[in-house]
């Protein structure tokens, strides 16, 4: 009888990193990678790539909570993505706007779209601490909403997956028509960051410094919920919702906290990645985008803390790589690898350290209780 | 004896089919009450009816309050815990983790975002009460079948439920282990109601303080084991079932 989901089995390195000191030492030891090795050993092209694919590990921290610990299969990260990375554009533009046309000027692509009044709902964006507000607070927000209004509901399984994946797809078109957002071209050519010339290759380092941060950051923070007393009822709720109810909790709550939390993740992974990248479209945070965001997930191992992110990594390091030399072959690769992961390593590349002990019966080690 | 829970005039109808049909029921203090009757009685879906699960006309009361229309959740918080024919218990935490979400459905928000650092002390208590102490960290999925059955009725008894609906707790249990939960039973009905729903016969007359019979969606008796064995309705009802089994099997 398997007791764990694939990808949380004990082996001796896990149970190492549950303790206090490999708590620490695992986050000194990727704290060492990103900040010493990496900045070290890559150029600034590659050290910009790694940085845009450190984006998509933050999104995809948020899917293995919300998916791996909490069941629920987000199909449209996406929309919290594109909508942290839209609020962060929409601040570049203006700032770029007032910095080289002086106050009052619009955005030079409203110029070329012929718009010579700045529409309204862009003005609050001149403030960086409201653009900032606004990136942890609105997409969280309306992920609390949609939750609430969904989970309550019960709708859950398939029928959510579905619905998340509608609403990505929804939210591409209706950017799409929006000429004051740039519509299908998206939103591009930034030229400051906060008061930095994002030309400068130290400012772009300095980017990637921050996305690094960004990613332990939540990291940490998914691991806490996931040793909290919350992570035991996640994944209550994820084997047994209705069990859940009877014991006196509203399930609906205890998701929505998570599904909250994956969509803040994501928004956050969409501001930083737009300075770093410097462009974004309907087209990266649409259905395709969103199945990838998840694709990473599944491989790394979507129950795991550290698998989403390394496969997250593994999957756009492949896709830049193989797409490059390969351009019409990496979407069948694409599809093969994610049929192999879900046939043959279920729990994605975090249980394969674990397989070699799956035959071994283990003795269960009895703590004193209190 | 005094009423903790208090139903009066059940009726749950599926599409127009009466499956509970104005059914009384009083489960009291210190009392293992049994509710028995042939397949489809009723019974399962009355406790449905009661946690909420199934919509009903009439009314259920527990310590003056009326429940009726009340969220699954919130009638579990009033006090009143079930478990299911099929155990459901969290397969994938352990046996103490259980135990402490059970325990924990009035935790604040700030302490459910903690570690936890110790097990509460009603949680050991209880692991030590169903027999499960040395099996604290142990993966709920990896107990044996009647293992899950305690751990389920120990989830009810850290959560404070002083009504306690159980559905089938003894099935495929073996000869020891039958006994050892009817002891159980007695042992948590002194300071609560416990109502179980069961087929076992043997079981019921070993230890059932008072016994409602149920058929057809209504209450066909309600009495002392030996009062309702001596009800000539009830003998017609389980010798019908009997007979028609017996034709069955000759057919």
């Amino acid at each position: 009888m398997s007791t764990r989901l694939p990808g949380s089995e004990r082996t001796p390195m896990t149970r190492f990193l549950d303790t206090r000191l490999g708590t620490w030492t695992g986050f000194a030891a990727a704290a060492l990678v990103l900040f010493g090795l990496a900045p070290l050993v890559l150029s600034g092209f590659r050290l910009g790539l790694l940085a845009q694919f450190l984006c998509y590990a933050i999104v995809a921290v948020g899917i293995g909570l919300a998916w791996g610990r909490g069941g629920m299969l987000t199909l449209g990260q996406g929309v919290f993505f594109g909508m942290g990375a839209y609020l962060m554009a929409m601040h570049l533009k203006m700032a770029d706007a007032r910095f080289e046309g002086g106050p009052g000027a619009v955005p030079d692509f409203m110029e070329l779209a012929g718009i010579r009044e700045l529409p309204a709902y862009w003005a609050p964006f001149a403030s960086p601490v409201f653009t900032v507000a606004a990136i942890l607070v609105l997409p969280t927000a309306f992920a609390v909403l949609l939750g609430l209004a969904v989970f309550k509901r019960r709708v859950k399984g398939a029928y959510f997956a579905i619905l998340s994946q509608a609403l990505a797809g929804a939210f591409a078109i209706l950017l799409i028509g929006q000429q004051s957002l740039g519509g299908f071209n998206g939103l591009s050519r930034f030229r400051y960051f906060f008061g930095f010339t994002l030309a400068d290759p130290a400012n772009q380092r300095m980017l990637y410094f921050i996305a690094a941060a960004v990613l332990l950051a939540v990291v940490a923070v998914s691991l806490q919920l996931r040793r909290s007393r919350y992570g035991e009822l996640l994944v209550a709720v994820r084997d047994a919702e209705e069990r859940v109810r009877f014991l006196g909790y509203d399930a609906a709550n205890v998701k929505v906290v998570a599904y909250a939390a994956a969509a803040l993740f994501a928004a956050v992974a969409g501001a930083v990645f737009v300075p770093i990248v410097g462009i974004i479209s309907p087209a990266s945070i649409g259905i395709v985008p969103s199945i990838m965001f998840l694709l990473g997930v599944a491989i790394g191992g979507r129950a795991s803390l550290v698998g989403p992110v390394v496969g997250a990594l593994v999957v756009a390091w492949a896709q830049t790589a193989l797409s490059e030399q390969f351009p019409s072959a990496w979407t069948y690769a694409q599809g093969l690898l994610f049929i192999l992961v879900i046939a043959l390593l279920p729990g994605g590349l975090a249980s394969a350290a674990a397989l070699t002990k799956r035959f071994r019966t283990k003795p269960t080690p009895v703590e004193a209780a209190a | 004896m005094s009423a903790v829970l208090t139903c009066k005039n059940i009726e749950v109808s599926f599409d127009g089919f009466k499956a509970v049909d104005g059914v009384d029921l009083e489960l009291a203090r210190g009392e293992v009450h049994f509710l028995i009757g042939p397949n489809g009685a009723g019974k399962t879906t009355l406790v449905d009816a009661v946690t909420g699960l199934a919509p009903y006309a009439g009314s259920v009361v527990k310590d003056g309050e009326e429940l009726r229309g009340k969220k699954v959740h919130h009638i579990a918080r009033k006090g009143i815990g079930r478990t299911f024919q099929t155990a459901a218990v969290f397969e994938h935490l352990t046996v103490a983790q259980n135990l402490d979400i059970a325990a924990g459905a009035g935790r604040s928000a700030l302490s459910l975002l903690r570690r936890r650092r110790r097990l509460p002390a009603v949680v050991v208590d209880t692991m030590d009460r169903i027999g499960l102490r040395d099996a604290a960290d142990t993966p709920a999925g990896t107990l044996a079948h009647g293992q899950k059955q305690w751990l389920e009725i120990g989830m009810l008894l850290v959560g404070d439920a002083d009504v306690l609906l159980l559905d089938e707790p003894i099935a495929g249990m073996g000869h020891d282990e039958r006994d050892t939960t009817g002891r159980l039973l007695h042992d948590i009905a002194a300071d609560r109601a416990v109502a179980v729903v069961e087929h076992d016969m043997d079981f019921m007359r070993a230890f059932a303080d008072r016994v409602t019979v149920l058929h057809a969606g209504a209450v066909l008796a309600s009495g002392s084991v030996d009062e309702v064995a001596a009800d000539p309705r009830v003998q017609e009802v389980y010798l019908g079932t009997a007979k028609e089994a017996a034709d069955a099997a000759r057919a």
